[in-house]
């Protein structure tokens, strides 16, 4: 277990989470369902908390891992609000496509 | 996958997938504790809440109206230039070895704790008054319209 650390190097974590935040940034771009949507919010702010972990654990550093404990909980929170979110919008319009969406848009 | 199948469930399933991957990276990494926190948080909490909302609107056989290409085709290459962006930046570096005092047990609860308790204290109380505010406001915006 101790051996991974040691074997791979930080470049490896640094590549692999900027795939995951390129991954969530095209669906966040392309896909029109609002749940969709945030489920590729959340794959780039566990992209961010791979990369925090990462670089806590390299430079053996607790601080990093503390980091990551409160973007969780921020993340739980904002899933919630924004779930309830999307529910009042099904709520008033039966669709959760963003396209109908459009009355802030200038 | 999570981005690509049409069937929200699916792609719910596959992301999933994809945090218990993660989780298994933290514990490579030597982060038991954030592990368990990830599997119990993201897995336990925000899948089942992603599911549920899936459920009561009833959007799992939905077809989405079919996008242009065009915009496919920009997204996937638009992302695609910024991966490209990332990884030149970073064969830029130098490689970072590992600490040479390494320290295995830095992800253990008990050092956590201690660095949580300390030096964090004041966030850890400002996230449980997040934490309050976030409840009210779900509760707030679920409820019906008030006469």
């Amino acid at each position: 277990m101790k051996e991974a650390i040691l074997t791979v190097p930080l470049n490896w974590y640094v590549l692999l989470s900027a795939a995951l935040f390129c991954i969530g940034v095209m669906g966040v771009m392309f896909r029109r369902n609002a749940i969709i949507i945030f489920m590729c919010i959340e794959l780039m702010l566990n992209a961010v908390n791979l990369l925090l972990v990462a670089f806590s654990a390299y430079h053996s550093d607790p601080a990093g891992q503390v980091f990551v404990f409160f973007i969780m909980a921020v993340a739980a929170a904002e899933v919630a609000v924004g779930l309830a979110i999307l529910m009042m919008i099904y709520r008033n319009t039966h669709t959760i496509d963003i396209n109908v969406l459009n009355k802030l848009k200038w | 996958m999570v981005v690509m199948s049409k069937n929200p469930v699916h792609s719910i399933l596959f992301l999933i997938l994809t945090f218990f991957a993660i989780a298994g990276h933290y514990v490579l990494l030597n982060a038991q504790f954030l592990a368990a926190v990830h599997i119990i948080v993201y897995a336990g909490a925000i899948m089942v809440l992603f599911l549920f909302v899936i459920m009561l609107l009833n959007l799992n056989e939905e077809s989405e109206p079919h996008k242009s290409t065009m915009l496919k085709f920009a997204a996937v290459i638009s992302a695609g230039i910024l991966l490209i962006v990332m990884v030149g930046m970073f064969k830029g570096a130098e490689t970072i070895a590992a600490s040479h005092p390494h320290d295995a047990g830095i992800g253990m609860i008990k050092n956590l704790g201690k660095v949580l308790f300390n030096d964090f204290m004041l966030p850890f109380e400002v996230s449980s008054v997040l934490f309050l505010a976030a409840m009210v406001g779900a509760v707030m915006l679920g409820k019906k319209e008030i006469k």
